[in-house]
């Protein structure tokens, strides 16, 4: 048998045992048995010692050519196979993924916060920055700086908590608006929101302790519009820009012209229904321009300059937004309502 | 405050508006109506009817058959009402009409209910006959009504005739909100006014005339007002010859739609000026006046007084009287005596129209706990002017009504009056607070309609005595802005030089505590500022604890919410408890709140409000889940070396200290947080005995950060350090160490003698029982070195390993082998 023929064998009988392999060790094992350091191709290279010279580089080239191909062969296979074993791993790799996730569990903010939060995020967008003042108050911020003085009835109206003549929970977070004014830097764009109390018995829509969000612009040429137009700004932000607003004549001793803002029922889209007592409109705060015994008493000449301010109930808000019926939740902690925000 | 539409129209009768125009348009110029009913609701086609014959129904006891008149026919009615006869005019609903609810007064459905021809037990019955309550009214409005049957009408009243007509429901009762610097809103009048110029139509005030007889006042009563501080003016009319009986029907139906109950002429004339002048009266009976004297003053404390609900009250030296020659009569302003009141034989009325001082009734009704209709007006401060309108308004009423005669003359003591007030008419600055461009013409007009004049020479606007809320610009701005409307004030921005809008430092670290609270898993819980003393005791405090210096509330809602907190763990605890209680698995909350620690007692300052961020679970998680939160808060507010597994090498190091004395933890279970030595916190496992007085059944883990500590200690900056360039190198100690030595005190020795090089130390076992021997426990760390400039050398680390190892040693540490 010539050399030719001899090559020609192993080559066939290496490709069929390829063929007929089915595991990558298999072929590993042909791979060695012909290609390896004692392997059957090996051998016939180290046989050249008995090939006549002249014939050496054709046979060296058949050779090589047998053991090309061997490679390719393998190779080949060696891909269809680890395809094949990936696509059985895949296969059987399969999972239920509508099984339960594994969640990691974060916690959730109060409603009030969260309410409080945008508030925030739209007033420091309009270049208000968010200031605080004491729970526990002086008659003076609470009530004196405020037009509001000794005898005046708003001073029952609201119902105090008082620790003794001079000191007071604070009834509202308007005090703010003094202490700010009387830093004496101007002009002021700010929000202050905070605790307040006032000695209203629990139940479904009081609370002897809640949450209000003052704001005061105080500048030059501030105007009315200015409070309607910023206002308008505020409610189309938190509750849709569909909002409309209505402002209505009221009443606060700090603040002249006063008003109440409603904006238009964000359920029914101001057609009436039972969420806002079929007006179509629900009340969110009151505002006006401050008062110039109040810009007076903190040191701010109102020939000079004028402000407005404006008082937002963060409960009120909280409640109506997330439609929460009974505002002892809010205090309750029950982690079943506060995992819903 | 209510009131008929009806009423408002006969002082402005060019009004002409549908209900909900009238409701928006005075809204909208600041008389804000809450609501307002149509009383004749739901009430379609009934009719007076004359009962002509009455039968007995042959099949039912009880029924009777009636052919009855209703003008155009004759109808028969089946009916169980046991009140009515032949000949009674009666109010009838006709087949298809409606009725606003049952005979039995229950609550009225929504769209009334509907009558139809029917029999009734085999008998044809056309129609129904109606009560009092199936008119939408009751008896209280209508006394003249039976208890219970069928509402019978005089005899005058037309056959065929409209029946909501005839009871006065052809009309709207409004409710409105009046704001308390409008106190001449709380009247017809004022509300009537501004009816008239927000619809600019006239208003017509009543003409008021009063005919007198020949007698003159002087010869029946005298006044004397010993304390003219709390009583600015007392006005006094006598009227004679008085003879009780029923008021008018048109008195009685707006009192009714007004909400008072119709009682006799006196009482409903008295009434009915109220309501029209906003200025209470009194009337009492002359002859059980001693003396013929009313002397006004303060009462003696301790003063009994019996008023006319015949309860025996005790008075001070606050509460202002009215008395005769000889005794108390009435406590001024608020309500008259039993020994003086009115009955159905007074001959002679002596009337009463006073200005008392706001401030002073409203006390006094608080002490006296005795809020009346005139109270509640006299508190808003009321306008002497309207004292003497008033009292001859009903002197007036008293004639023209038959009642009696008028004596000449009004006993009227009188402190100077304030002037009117005087603003100066300043058009430009007006607009330019409103933002507006109204004319001062526009403006002029508003004032005319307001009753404000002008005096172009002085350039003054004058203000009436009753707009006492008008003072300065800004009121009159108001006034302006009101009826041009508020609505046609157009909406703009802010103009002038821009701020920087941001959170205050605090506020951005309070977030932030928030923000890492919830990616741990806590919820955000909020409670009360104010809780009950007893906390201390649940929380186990020692008596003479700091924390039980409270600043307490005077006037509490009760003990429960008496003192304001010192400590934020009651709220924390009774927010769990209240979970465990209801077997919510697994709770993790926490909450921001203030605690408030006095300065010093009484309060002369403010007190020191004291931010906490306060976290508390039970369920999973232990001791060391918690001290994982609060690192966590610590990492990302920048308070570093917060573990032993980052880098050494920076100064600041929180340090745990379990000498915390903390009596609601577990003594074994608890550590103050240290940082630069100071105390900014703590955590523990709650005391057993503490969960056992909240009812938790279960450990209970809390943590409570000082965020004013934190952050006078935390930022934001961070800058990068670099990557390690060179390869660090490991050694790991198994080492047998005294239980009481903590892990702490090795890694303080090991921060100490590594030296630079050492970059971190990580404990990766720790084990007690079998196999160590008693009194110590295994601990194994793992330390790592490397150096920033360099490969280290064999010879470095083992000449470090060296001086540990003799640490270690000195510790009474052995290395395991």
């Amino acid at each position: 048998m010539g050399m030719k023929e001899k090559l020609e064998q192993i080559k066939e009988e290496a490709l069929k045992q390829i063929q007929s392999s089915d595991a990558l060790d298999r072929l590993n094992e042909i791979r060695v048995n012909y290609l390896g350091k004692k392997g059957e191709l090996t051998a016939v290279l180290k046989s050249m010692k008995d090939v006549a010279a002249e014939e050496r580089p054709r046979v060296g080239q058949m050779v090589n050519d047998a053991r090309a191909e061997i490679e390719a062969v393998l190779e080949e296979a060696k891909s269809r196979m680890e395809k094949a074993a990936l696509d059985a791993r895949l296969k059987s790799e399969t999972i239920d993924v509508t099984l339960p996730a594994k969640k990691n569990n974060v916690g959730h903010r109060h409603p009030n916060t969260i309410a409080l939060e945008e508030i925030e995020r739209i007033f420091i967008g309009m270049g208000y920055e968010v200031v605080e003042g004491p729970e526990v108050e002086t008659d003076y911020y609470n009530f004196e700086a405020l037009n509001i003085p000794a005898d005046h009835p708003a001073k029952d109206e609201q119902d105090t908590f008082y620790i003794n003549g001079d000191f007071l929970l604070r009834t509202q977070t308007s005090g703010t608006q003094v202490h700010e004014m009387e830093k004496g830097k101007l002009p002021i764009r700010m929000i202050a929101p905070g605790r307040v109390f006032r000695s209203d018995e629990v139940d479904a829509t009081h609370s002897p302790s809640f949450h209000q969000v003052e704001g005061l612009v105080i500048d030059k040429h501030i105007t009315f519009a200015d409070l309607k137009g910023t206002l308008a700004e505020f409610a189309r932000e938190l509750f849709g820009e569909e909002t409309k607003v209505k402002f209505r004549p009221h009443h606060f001793n700090f603040t002249e012209p006063s008003a109440e803002m409603d904006v238009s029922c964000f359920k029914c889209g101001g057609k009436g229904c039972r969420f806002c007592k079929g007006s179509g409109w629900i009340e969110i705060l009151g505002c006006g321009m401050v008062h110039p015994n109040v810009l007076r008493m903190s040191g701010i000449d109102p020939q000079e300059y004028s402000g407005f301010a404006f008082g937002v109930g963060l409960e009120r808000i909280a409640l109506l937004k997330y439609e929460i019926d009974d505002m002892r939740l809010l205090y309750e902690n029950d982690i079943r309502f506060l995992r819903q925000f | 405050m209510n009131s008929a539409l009806s009423w408002i129209k006969a002082y402005v009768p060019d009004l002409t508006c549908s209900d909900q125009e009238y409701c928006d348009a005075m809204t909208l110029t600041g008389t804000k109506v809450e609501n307002y009913a149509r009383l004749d609701k739901n009430l379609e086609k009934i009719v007076v009817g004359q009962i002509e014959k009455i039968e007995r129904h042959p099949d039912a006891d009880k029924l009777i058959v009636c052919q009855v008149n209703v003008g155009n026919e004759v109808i028969q009615i089946v009916t169980g009402a046991p009140n009515v006869k032949e000949g009674d005019k009666v109010p009838v609903v006709l087949d298809g009409g409606k009725v606003a609810g049952g005979h039995d007064g229950s609550p009225m459905p929504e769209d009334g209910i509907e009558i139809r021809a029917g029999k009734l037990r085999g008998i044809e019955s056309k129609g129904m006959m109606c009560s009092i309550e199936e008119l939408g009214s009751d008896r209280n409005m209508y006394p003249e009504a039976p208890e219970y049957g069928i509402y019978i009408f005089p005899e005058d009243a037309p056959v065929g005739g409209d029946v909501p007509e005839l009871l006065g429901m052809r009309d709207t009762v409004f409710e409105y909100e009046i704001t308390s610097n409008r106190v001449d809103c709380y009247s017809i009048l004022g509300i009537a006014r501004e009816a008239a110029a927000t619809f600019r139509k006239p208003f017509y005030a009543p003409v008021v005339e009063v005919k007198e007889n020949k007698d003159s006042i002087s010869d029946y009563i005298s006044v004397e007002v010993k304390d003219p501080d709390l009583c600015s003016r007392y006005c006094a009319r006598v009227c004679t010859n008085i003879r009780i009986e029923p008021s008018p029907e048109w008195m009685q139906k707006r009192l009714r739609a007004s909400g008072i109950r119709p009682i006799n002429n006196l009482v409903d004339i008295t009434n009915y000026v109220m309501e029209e002048y906003g200025q209470p009266m009194h009337a009492f009976d002359l002859d059980t006046i001693a003396g013929h004297k009313i002397i006004v003053r303060r009462a003696k404390d301790g003063d009994q007084f019996q008023t006319l609900d015949e309860q025996v009250r005790i008075m001070d030296q606050d509460i202002l009287m009215i008395c005769d020659a000889e005794k108390e009569i009435g406590i001024a302003g608020i309500m008259g005596g039993e020994n003086s009141k009115i009955t159905d034989d007074v001959k002679t009325v002596l009337f009463e129209a006073a200005t008392f001082n706001g401030p002073n009734i409203r006390k006094s009704a608080k002490r006296l706990g005795l809020r009346t209709d005139a109270s509640g007006k006299f508190e808003k401060g009321l306008d002497p002017h309207n004292a003497e309108a008033a009292i001859n308004r009903a002197c007036q009423l008293i004639q023209e009504l038959g009642c009696g005669e008028v004596v000449s003359g009004m006993v009227d003591v009188c402190q100077p009056m304030k002037e009117e007030a005087r603003i100066l008419f300043e058009p430009d600055r007006i607009n330019d607070l409103l933002g507006t461009g109204v004319s001062r013409q526009e403006m002029l007009e508003i004032f005319r309609m307001l009753e404000i004049q002008y005096e172009e020479t002085a350039n003054e606007l004058v203000i009436p005595t009753w707009r006492q809320d008008l003072e300065c610009c800004a009121d009159i701005a108001e006034e302006v802005a009101r009826f041009f409307g508020y609505d046609k004030i157009p909406t703009t921005l802010p103009t002038g030089e821009a701020t920087t809008g941001r959170l205050s430092y605090k506020l951005r670290i309070e977030q932030k505590a928030r923000d890492i609270a919830e990616y741990c898993g806590f919820s955000q819980g909020m409670v009360y500022s104010f809780e009950s003393p007893k906390v201390f005791d649940k929380l186990l405090l020692p008596t003479n604890s700091p924390l039980r210096k409270t600043i307490v509330i005077a006037n509490p809602l009760g003990e429960d919410f008496s003192i304001m907190r010192t400590i934020s763990l009651n709220g924390m605890l009774t927010s769990l408890a209240t979970n465990y209680n209801r077997r919510n698995k697994d709770v993790r909350l926490y909450e921001l709140g203030n605690i408030y620690l006095p300065h010093q007692f009484p309060l002369t300052e403010l007190p020191d409000e004291r931010m906490q961020f306060t976290l508390g679970m039970y369920g999973s998680g232990d001791f060391y889940t918690m001290k994982g939160v609060v690192e966590e808060f610590f990492d990302a507010v920048g308070l570093t070396g917060t573990s032993s597994a980052s880098a050494f090498g920076k100064k600041k190091k929180v340090v745990y200290n379990p000498q915390s004395g903390k009596p609601f933890l577990h003594p074994g279970r608890q550590a103050d947080i240290e940082y630069e030595g100071r105390v900014i916190g703590y955590l523990g496992e709650v005391h057993p005995l503490v969960c056992k007085n909240y009812d938790i059944g279960t450990r209970v883990y809390v943590a409570v950060l000082d965020m004013p500590c934190i952050v006078e200690q935390a930022t934001f900056d961070r800058k990068y350090e670099g990557i390690a360039k060179y390869p660090a190198v490991s050694r790991d100690i198994s080492m047998v160490v005294p239980k009481e030595i903590l892990a702490g005190q090795i890694e303080a020795m090991l921060e100490q003698r590594g030296g630079k090089i050492l970059e971190s130390c990580q404990l990766f076992d720790i084990y007690e029982g079998e196999q160590i021997k008693e009194g110590y426990k295994s601990v194994a760390y793992s330390i790592t070195f490397r150096a920033k400039d360099r490969t280290l050398e064999e010879s470095d680390v083992s000449a470090v390993m060296k001086k540990i190892l003799n640490g270690l040693e000195g510790m009474g540490i052995e290395l395991r082998q």
